[in-house]
């Protein structure tokens, strides 16, 4: 039996993050992983570092993390690309809103500007006619995320952790955790198996929320910046059966990528009236959108926890168990601030930002 | 608004025709579909300069004019369920339902990296026959036919007809294989009758076995190749490089159906009973989509598929001993011209193995699973999903092909927003 300071179940963006930031602290760290290092949900994201302001925890935590995002602006496997987000108003009334979310965000020390309809025209020649304005954040990117997920993990490898890639972990033991062949790990475990928690840790409640996504052939410069609409968060938080909202990125090589919706569906199949619901959505905020080319349509699935927060922390009733997973569609963004918050509470620290809201005590409530 | 078919049949070459005619005969509504604008499929692909041959021409006859019959040409399909195929004609959507569907759709060429493989003037040995009927200019150039398989001297005698200077044929397989391969011919007199017309035509040629392209040299546009024979090397100097290495079913969209697919082989096919039955009960695969065979095999299984959709079980099982038959030509191509292993070794570092994407042989070495090595990488992220390049590592020797997402082929976003298609059954490997 081999013994570790902390046993990290699953190689995501958050599972790779805390064995990185662990290992960086000194920790014996072991990190298990079935599949290749990033092929979960952080596959099939968008990649978009966001600071969503809607839920003031959400805020606290995407905005720590965003920061931390920009000791790797350089790193090339991020293929980090700031084009920043231009969140887009359809009427008045959702412009009328924007002046509140500034002031947000510049409490949270992030900087937007409010961009009225001649200069978003300006922006993105593409949109459609008769949009009432918008917002920008200049500030933010998109990276790729699996193989920020895999030069995480290979950091933490190089600073002396165990990477147990094509394992899994099959239960839960007293000290520690056994793997599907049979070798058992002794020591704290913290599980990062996002959408699989519960197969660990039955007592924490989490969903699969399913996105589709669409990717075309090369067009640069079709878009230049991420286009979301304002009504985005109604989307990602509403308990509609299916929603879509206009979610469009620039990819670094060209690409379009085209999200997003959200359901509640465990089959990776395709559902094809969701895909032309999302891209009806799209055409209708980029009507030349239809002429180009797909390559590709991906399904994935998001951790979501009954009020849509990440767990970070110990499990209650379980001794050293933490676990750090259900990031829904936030989970490239807030990787390292989750980082930060476990390994600051593993180290009995006090963390950068009040962990309260994030504890899975609330779970069991 | 979706087109209702008994039996719909996808690719219209040699298997496609047969399964058409035969299905069609017993008064069956019938589709044909197919992505190119003639039918022929790869062997009877239209010649500007040539005949058509008897024996497509009674093929394309005995198709014509069918009141039971759509023939639905330059028709992409997208996206494939049991009962329907989304399918794109004219940069529109449309859908085709149907009861029984026959996959009749080929094989393409299996193309190997080297240095200087992406330079302009190289091509594959079929594609570079397909150009030159479709009326690409070759007359005058010298042209250096190389790789493996009897399309080797189908392609130069092509080339040769268009007034192409070719400087000569060189097969990766032995001496020794071929003789035996030569040996063997006479068994089937139609293909011993085919190399001897092709031999004929191909007079002065050079036709040189043992001999492999090493790499490929040129700054902007191939100048000359550099050829292996036995130990030693040899330069020659040439305007275009005419290269494949045999030929791989087309498998993917019976994969994103569903069906069963035989991996015993490096390349998989579509695993099929004896009435050509896939895996799913109603579908039907016939031709190089099961194995490569040549068109005689093709010819017999697509009447057979064609017999069974329409339901003349008859029919089919009475061409069973021919079909075995001509099976038996398939496993002498594939023992006769096995690849030798030094041909799966030319790539260098530097050398691009994914063209989509760019990606350089160094950059994949470390990987065993084609899934991580798209994700690091971009390996087969690119138009083709991996039809080259992951067909390419997995002669290689360094994984197998990496599951395929729809689209199939590239659509048109307003195809998929417009289509009234319900869902996708996601039944590849992610
Ligand atoms: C369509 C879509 C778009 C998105 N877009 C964005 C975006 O733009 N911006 C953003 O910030 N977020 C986005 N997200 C959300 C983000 O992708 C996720 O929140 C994040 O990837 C979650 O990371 P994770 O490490 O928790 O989970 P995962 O990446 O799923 O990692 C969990 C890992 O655990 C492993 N595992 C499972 N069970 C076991 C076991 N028993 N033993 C060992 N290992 C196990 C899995 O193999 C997997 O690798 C998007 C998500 C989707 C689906
Ligand atoms: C490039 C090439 C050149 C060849 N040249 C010769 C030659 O000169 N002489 C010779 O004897 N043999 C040649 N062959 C071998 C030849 O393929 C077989 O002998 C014979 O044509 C096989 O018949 P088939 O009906 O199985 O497939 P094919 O003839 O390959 O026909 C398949 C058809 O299906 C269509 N198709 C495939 N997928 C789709 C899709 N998703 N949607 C719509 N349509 C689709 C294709 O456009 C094609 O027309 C060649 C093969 C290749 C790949």
């Amino acid at each position: 039996m081999s013994a570790f300071d902390l046993i990290v179940v699953g190689a995501g963006i958050v599972g790779a993050a805390c064995a990185d930031l662990a290992a960086a602290e000194g920790l014996h760290v072991a990190i298990v992983e079935p599949g290749p290092v990033g092929g979960g949900a952080t596959a099939a994201s968008m990649g978009h570092l966001v600071v969503m302001d809607d839920d003031p925890a959400e805020l606290a935590l995407s905005r720590y993390s965003q920061q931390l995002w920009e000791a790797y602006a350089d790193l090339p496997e991020a293929e980090f690309s700031r084009c920043g987000t231009l969140w887009i108003a359809r009427d008045e009334h959702e412009r009328a809103g924007i002046a509140a979310k500034i002031a947000r965000l510049a409490q949270a020390g992030v900087f937007a500007e409010a961009i009225d309809a001649n200069a978003l025209y300006e922006l993105e020649p593409e949109l459609a006619p008769g949009l009432a304005g918008g917002m920008l954040v200049a500030e933010e990117a998109v990276v790729y995320p699996p193989r920020v997920a895999e030069f995480l993990v290979k950091r933490a490898t190089a600073r002396n952790a165990r990477l147990y890639l094509g394992r899994r972990a099959q239960r839960l033991v007293a000290e520690g955790v056994a793997l599907d062949d049979g070798t058992r790990l002794s020591g704290p475990v913290l599980v990062a198996t996002g959408c699989a928690v519960p197969e660990l840790l039955p007592m924490l409640p989490m969903r699969a929320r399913k996105g589709h996504l669409v990717i075309t052939e090369r067009y640069p410069a079709f878009v230049r910046h991420q286009l979301l609409e304002l009504g985005y968060a109604d989307s990602a938080h509403g308990n509609a059966p299916v929603s879509v909202a206009f979610n469009v990125q620039p990819r670094p090589t060209g690409q379009v990528l085209i999200g997003s919706s959200r359901e509640f569906d465990d089959s990776r199949d395709i559902s094809m009236s969701t895909v032309r619901t999302m891209l009806s959505r799209a055409f209708a905020f980029l009507p030349r959108l239809r002429y180009l080319q797909a390559l590709r349509i991906w399904t994935g699935f998001r951790p979501t926890t009954p009020d849509g927060r990440p767990y970070l922390g110990a499990v209650p009733g379980l001794r050293n168990v933490w676990v750090a997973a259900g990031h829904e569609g936030l989970g490239v963004t807030t990787a390292f601030g989750s980082a930060g918050l476990l390994i600051d509470q593993l180290f009995g620290r006090r963390p950068a930002i009040d962990p309260a809201p994030y504890l899975p005590l609330r779970a069991l409530a | 608004m979706a087109e209702r078919y008994d039996v719909l049949v996808v690719g219209a070459g040699p298997a496609g025709l047969a399964a058409t005619q035969a299905a069609a005969g017993y008064g069956a509504r019938v589709g044909l579909v197919d992505a190119q604008s003639t039918q022929g499929g790869q062997v009877w692909r239209r010649d500007v300069r040539g005949a058509v041959p008897p024996d497509a021409a009674a093929a394309f006859r005995a198709v014509a004019n069918l009141p039971n019959l759509d023939w639905l040409a330059q028709t992409q399909i997208v996206a494939a369920t049991q009962n329907e195929l989304l399918v794109e004609h004219d940069a529109r959507a449309r859908s085709l339902r149907y009861d029984k569907l026959v996959l009749a759709c080929g094989a393409r060429e299996l193309l190997l990296p080297f240095p200087g493989w992406t330079l302009p003037g190289v091509f594959g040995a079929g594609g570079a026959q397909a150009l030159v009927k479709q009326g690409w200019p070759i007359a005058g150039k010298r042209v250096v036919v190389a790789g493996s398989g009897p399309l080797l001297l189908a392609a130069a005698a092509t080339l040769k007809k268009h007034g192409a200077n070719v400087l000569g044929i060189y097969e990766q397989a032995a001496p020794a294989q071929l003789a035996a391969f030569a040996s063997r011919l006479w068994r089937w007199p139609a293909k011993a009758a085919q190399a001897v017309a092709l031999r004929a035509a191909l007079a002065g040629v050079t036709y040189r076995a043992g001999a492999v392209v090493a790499a490929a040299h040129g700054d902007a546009q191939l100048r000359a190749i550099e050829l292996r024979i036995g130990k030693q090397m040899r330069q020659i100097d040439c305007d275009h490089l005419a290269v494949g290495y045999g030929l791989v079913p087309n498998v993917e969209l019976a994969e994103l159906l569903g069906c069963a697919l035989d991996a015993s082989g490096r390349h998989p096919r579509v695993a099929v009973d004896a009435d050509q039955r896939t895996s799913l009960a109603n579908v039907y695969a016939a031709g190089e989509i099961c194995g490569i065979g040549g068109r005689d095999a093709a010819r017999i299984e697509g009447a057979i598929a064609g017999h069974a959709a329409a339901g003349a079980m008859q029919a089919a099982q009475a061409m069973q001993s021919a079909r075995r038959r001509a099976r038996r030509f398939s496993a002498l191509l594939e023992m006769h011209f096995a690849l030798d292993p030094r041909v799966r070794e030319l790539a260098t570092d530097d050398t691009v193995v994914c063209r989509c994407e760019n990606v350089a042989w160094s950059a994949l070495r470390d990987f065993d699973d084609a899934r991580a090595a798209k994700l690091q990488t971009r390996c087969g992220m690119g138009a083709c999903q991996g039809r080259i390049c992951g067909t390419a590592l997995a002669e290689l020797g360094r994984y197998a092909r990496g599951g395929l997402r729809p689209p199939i082929f590239p659509a048109r976003l307003a195809t998929l927003a417009d289509s009234d298609f319900a869902s996708i059954e996601n039944q590849t490997a992610q």
